[in-house]
């Protein structure tokens, strides 16, 4: 017990000396979660439009009004021909031009139908798309407004509603994709570069050498990592309910649970690296290529695992990340306890045991 | 009471598949000697070696270090010996205390026996003005010192020096060797390799590898009056081409 504490000691030395891993470790986090939460985000707020209002009415004002009064748009200028739409467009000045009919309260009342013309600036498809539905729905609203006045026709539209995340929040989707990059990233990357340095430095040979046990040596190397790892976990937790106003519907001791079991497989997939790495740079090269890219990639954290094809379906199944981003989603937005996430424990259970069964195994306790 | 032997080699052996590293080889080393363990690159020592202090299974033969079987008391034989590498490997980003205490605690040294293994160390090598400094800031010849010390922090039995004088100077190698020299002289066995044939004249006495087989072993002397030989340099160069 005594020789582990000073090897952790010592460890922790190694993590504190170094500006650069220290970096990484805790300006990383930070730095990604108020990126993906601040600035890489799905949503519309005070969008830009221009109004081409041909008929000037009652109905188009007050649509006019309505839309400016969303949080979503700003009314940036009204534009009195067609052949402005697209000057406005090449200027960047707005991303939406709505486009209302002559007589649109005329059309209204005889036919019972008039037009708005919504046009995008698809450059963005994402946005466009967005914003196209935020018009929709505030017209639909209006809409309905005005037949429950007039009550008479029986207009059955779907209704979507959002549940989990109403306002499709784009941090939401963030956090625990970022959560899980980052605990992959200490985890993994940082334990299997630790121990690839001691190979490096020729320190591994002095310890093999020494009475302490090869088992210890890794325990000793992983621990700091663990509990480093718990505090980062902490921190994005904090800062995502705190800043980003995420819910947290669920248990946090069994998110924490969680979160310990997807930190000790990234661990063992740190050591597994480690054991087939000679040099710092090959341990990082193999983190960065083979545990970050499907991390980001295949995990669902950014792409829908269900749109993509079936070969990349199937892989997304060995990425403990994906089960994991699955468990978070459903504590912290569902708030479900473990009698719904059970088959993804297990499952990233059953990984964690394989892993560190492999790496315990193919970590060469005699140098050859 | 007779000399004692504290590593006795007989039959040694190590193959990686079909190739044969080390070639059955067989000698002792005398409590309290300086034994030279010398080899062209490739020759196998560095096998031999990693046989002897227990990180490298034999393939047959047998060997004890310290009194102990290397195949199946390694542990005990770790507690025993010593080790330095070409590399000195030590930690660069701790200081010079801290790694003391870091190898102390390794070895299973107690708080106060660190202490004071610490304060001995320093005050022989004359690093008590830089114990704070990390390692990393010391010039070659302080770490080489430093990491000699530090193989002998646990009162080893047998400590193995894998070419601790590659890369330093002619002033500091002479330095070092008098350091080996106090260390047999308080009862130390050292079991060391290297490249310098002045070196192996300093040594009690030399195996010279071939290919995997010793070649020749006995004292310097007696071996350039084998091979007829001025110094230690044609006596290697002689047995190394055959």
């Amino acid at each position: 017990m005594k020789r582990f504490i000073g090897f952790v000691t010592k460890e922790f030395y190694h993590i504190f000396r170094d500006r650069r891993s220290l970096f990484i470790l805790f300006g990383m986090p930070i730095v990604q979660i108020l990126l993906f939460g601040f600035a890489i985000t799905n949503e519309i707020n005070n969008v830009n439009i221009a109004i081409l209002d041909h008929s000037k009415d009652a109905n188009t004002q007050e649509i006019i009004n309505k839309i400016s009064a969303s949080k979503y748009f700003s009314i940036n200028q009204l534009i009195e021909r067609e052949s402005d739409i697209e000057a406005v467009f090449k200027k960047g000045q707005v991303k939406a031009v709505l486009n209302f009919e002559k007589d649109f309260s005329k059309n209204l009342i005889k036919n019972r139908q008039a037009t708005v013309q919504i046009i995008t600036d698809a450059t963005d498809p994402n946005t466009a798309n967005t914003i196209t539905n935020y018009v929709s729905s505030i017209l639909q609203n209006y809409q309905m407004e005005q037949n429950k006045a007039v009550k008479i026709n029986y207009v059955i539209g779907p209704q979507p509603r959002m549940v989990y995340n109403a306002e499709l929040k784009s941090v939401y989707m963030f956090v625990p994709g970022v959560m899980t990059i980052i605990l992959m990233l200490v985890s993994a990357m940082m334990t299997s570069i630790s121990i690839t340095r001691e190979k490096e430095l020729g320190t591994m040979e002095i310890l093999l050498v020494s009475p302490i046990k090869p088992l210890l040596v890794i325990i000793g190397k992983v621990f700091p990592y663990i509990f480093l790892s718990i505090v980062n976990a902490i921190v994005i937790v904090v800062l995502s309910i705190f800043i980003f106003k995420m819910p947290m519907q669920g248990s946090l001791i069994l998110l924490a649970l969680e979160s310990i079991l997807f930190i000790l497989s990234a661990l063992s997939l740190g050591i597994l690296i480690s054991t087939v790495s000679a040099t710092q740079q090959t341990a990082m090269m193999i983190s960065l290529m083979g545990l970050m890219l499907p991390v980001i990639l295949l995990s669902g954290f950014i792409f829908p695992i269900s749109s993509m094809p079936l070969p990349l379906q199937i892989i997304s199944n060995i990425i403990p990340a994906k089960w994991f981003i699955i468990i978070l989603k459903g504590i912290m937005l569902k708030g479900v306890g473990i009698q719904f996430i059970w088959k993804e424990t297990l499952i990233l259970l059953g990984m964690t045991v394989f892993c560190l069964a492999l790496s315990v195994k193919k970590y060469k306790i005699r140098l050859e | 009471m007779k000399i004692t032997n504290v590593i006795e080699a007989n039959g040694l052996t190590k193959m990686f598949g079909d190739f044969t590293a080390v070639n059955a080889i067989t000698f002792e080393v005398k409590k309290g000697e300086i034994f030279g363990f010398l080899g062209a690159n490739g020759a196998g020592k560095t096998t031999a070696i990693k046989m002897l202090i227990g990180i490298s299974i034999p393939t047959s033969g047998a060997a004890k270090v310290a009194g102990y079987d290397v195949f199946t008391q390694a542990e005990d034989i770790k507690k025993n010996i010593g080790y330095m590498s070409q590399k000195f490997a030590l930690y660069d980003d701790l200081t010079v205390k801290e790694n003391i205490t870091f190898f102390g605690g390794i070895y299973g040294l107690s708080k106060s026996r660190i202490k004071e293994k610490t304060k001995e160390l320093l005050e022989d090598l004359g690093l008590e003005d830089v114990a704070s400094q990390l390692v990393g800031s010391l010039p070659l010849g302080w770490k080489q010192k430093l990491s000699f010390s530090v193989a002998l922090i646990h009162d080893p039995k047998i400590v193995f020096l894998d070419e601790p004088t590659g890369g330093v100077d002619p002033i500091t190698r002479r330095q070092f060797w008098e350091m080996i020299y106090r260390a047999s002289s308080q009862g130390t066995t050292i079991f060391v390799t290297t490249h310098y044939m002045d070196e192996a004249e300093y040594c009690d006495r030399v195996s010279i590898m071939v290919n995997g087989k010793i070649e020749a072993l006995d004292t310097p002397k007696k071996l350039k009056e084998q091979f007829h030989a001025d110094n230690m340099n044609d006596v290697f160069l002689k047995l190394a081409r055959g």
